[in-house]
């Protein structure tokens, strides 16, 4: 069984066709990247896998099951996590915050609980610390952890961003442009974080992103979509040179 | 060391303990008069209403302008529980028990009241699904509305005269033994509601009504079901102030729809803003201080609708984040963290 297969998913807004007919299958443990120009649907597309749209037609199974009708957090709690274009950190809790609350879904005590301060609910928050730190140290975050997200530089906000994408402890990571905004430095740190994510956690990271350099030191396998459509997919040697591509970047040579 | 340690970290709640202990010794043994135990006991059921409204106004980051419709329902619901039980009435004759078990009776129907308050707090949870800030905010009206005019127009409750007899259940409790009763449950309500909010906002569930306020979308992906959060949130701010409801109920001994309209809404407002927006300890000393504040401008009369009010520009001017910030006391006070056990 696959950990995602997208069959036939197509997206209307009204009269727009935001997004028709996408494909994609993913066993676990890829690289994958999607890219396109601006406007292409890109980000429609993580929107409907994380399941925040609804597709018009077509299916999104995760682990075999249809996400169909699913709200955002049952399909987060699926084991798809993403982050954001746009920096969405919690911005009024601090980093150790952050993480804990993205462990939500597996909190495993009911409000009683926590009313009560069971014995039951100290042993799970005692265990929701334990994993943010684990995390936090893995991550290089630990001498951050109180402080609030606003604070720290903008290649470090990206960094605890994914790192509360990771405390879902997801199967299947989704990276809307990660490279967006940092400096080559950044990116360099960047790339190396999502290798490392890559071969500590073996899961799958699908991500959108512009930089080349990201795309093609990183991904295995890239898709390029435009208007929608997907119009080509291969090995980062194949997308290069593929004709359809360079039309949808560079535009035709016709007049 | 263990006990030691032991003694300092419960030393914040062992003086709230000792205080409210002192202070009901005080009225028992007529140190203070009536009026400074009805004073003390209009602040308990304030701090009620300034933190539960601060649940979902400061931490939430909805706007809730119709607290006093859970007021409302609070207040009715016990005092007619508690008066159909334990005092003769026109609806049911006489009472189905002795007037001794008035002290087991008033608490269940305090009870009562912050259950059926907590479910009228579905009214304005399912629209919060769906609607956000100023749209939520006219539904709350809505809400308070509703509240009043259904109830003026129940004869059965008396309708706009209001609705009476809860001094006799008080009295019959009085008669059973002479001690400062209903200060006495006015205490207890007060740290039960402070301690559920502040076991509810420490809690990592809790803190995912914070990531709803700052950023809904990142916690609904995030995994929060913001739905249930919303709906837990809302229902526990309406119940907890339902029961301070039903506490103002007998502590007045009478209830009438307009003491709940939007003018008290207004000061359950007003109390969270000058405490600061999210502060449970903002919104405990500013519903202290605005009932010292109501009582010390009393001889002003209605003039004092003038002074409160441009209090409340000076203050939007001059402190716009209120007494507290979003910053609870051992923020301010990080020696304060020894003696209060928070995690």
């Amino acid at each position: 069984m696959s950990l995602l297969k997208v069959e036939h998913m197509t997206q209307n807004f009204g009269g727009l066709q935001a997004v028709s007919d996408f494909n994609i299958e993913l066993q676990g443990g890829e690289l994958v990247a999607l890219i396109g120009p601006n406007g292409a649907g890109k980000t429609t597309i993580f929107n409907l896998v994380s399941g925040f749209y609804t597709p018009t037609e077509g299916s999104i199974r995760v682990n075999g099951k249809d996400t169909r009708g699913m709200r955002p957090h049952q399909v987060t709690a699926l084991g798809v996590s993403r982050t954001f274009q746009n920096i969405r950190l919690w911005k009024d809790m601090h980093v150790l915050d952050n993480i804990r609350v993205a462990q939500h879904y597996r909190m495993g005590y009911s409000i009683w609980d926590a009313f009560a301060r069971t014995r039951n609910y100290m042993g799970r928050e005692k265990e929701i610390d334990r994993i943010s730190w684990k995390l936090l140290e893995a991550m290089n975050l630990k001498e951050y952890a109180y402080e609030v997200p606003p604070n720290l530089p903008y290649g470090l906000q990206r960094r605890v961003e994914i790192a509360r994408a990771m405390s879902i402890q997801p199967q299947l990571l989704l990276l809307d442009e990660p490279a967006a905004g940092l400096n080559s430095r950044d990116v360099e740190e960047l790339i190396e974080l999502v290798r490392w994510i890559h071969d500590t956690f073996h899961i799958s990271i699908w991500m959108i992103e512009h930089q080349m350099k990201v795309v093609m030191s990183l991904c295995s396998w890239i898709k390029v979509i435009d208007f929608g459509q997907t119009i080509a997919e291969g090995t980062p040697e194949e997308i290069q040179n593929h004709p359809q591509v360079i039309k949808a970047y560079l535009g035709d040579d016709t007049i | 060391m263990e006990t030691g340690n032991k003694l300092q970290r419960n030393a914040f709640a062992l003086a709230v303990i000792s205080g409210c202990v002192l202070i009901i010794l005080l009225a028992q043994f007529k140190v203070i008069n009536l009026y400074i135990q009805s004073v003390i006991m209009f602040m308990g059921i304030n701090i009620m209403i300034s933190t539960s409204l601060n649940l979902v106004n400061g931490n939430m980051g909805e706007f809730s302008c119709g607290h006093a419709a859970f007021l409302c329902v609070g207040a009715y619901v016990s005092s007619i529980t508690s008066v159909l039980i334990m005092a003769p009435n026109d609806i049911t004759g006489a009472p189905f028990l002795p007037p001794e078990l008035a002290v087991l009776v008033f608490p269940i129907s305090v009870f009562v009241g912050g259950v059926v308050a907590a479910l009228a707090g579905i009214l304005v949870a399912l629209p919060s699904f769906k609607t956000r800030g100023d749209y939520l905010a006219i539904i709350t009206i809505a809400v308070n509305y509703m509240v009043i005019s259904g109830i003026e127009n129940l004869s059965v409750v008396g309708g706009p005269r209001g609705f009476m007899g809860m001094k006799k259940v008080v009295k019959s409790m009085y008669e059973l033994a002479d001690i400062p009763w209903m200060m006495i449950f006015v205490a207890l309500g007060t740290i039960f509601c402070v301690l559920i909010i502040r076991r509810y906002v420490s809690s990592t569930y809790g803190k995912g009504v914070n990531a709803i306020c700052q950023d809904e979308i990142a916690a609904e992906i995030m995994s929060v079901n913001t739905n249930k959060v919303k709906l837990v949130t809302f229902m526990l701010s309406s119940g907890l102030c339902g029961m301070a409801g039903g506490l103002f109920a007998h502590v007045v001994g009478y209830v009438n729809p307009q003491s709940f309209n939007i003018l008290k809404s207004t000061e359950a407002m007003v109390m969270v803003y000058l405490g600061g927006m999210g502060s449970l300890s903002g919104a405990v000393i500013s519903a202290v201080f605005f009932t010292f504040l109501l009582e010390l401008l009393r001889p002003l009369q209605i003039l004092k609708w003038v002074i409160i009010p441009f209090t409340l520009v000076l203050l939007m001017q001059f402190r716009p984040e209120g007494i507290m910030g979003n910053k609870e006391l051992t923020d301010v006070f990080p020696k304060l963290r020894k003696y209060c056990r928070f995690k």
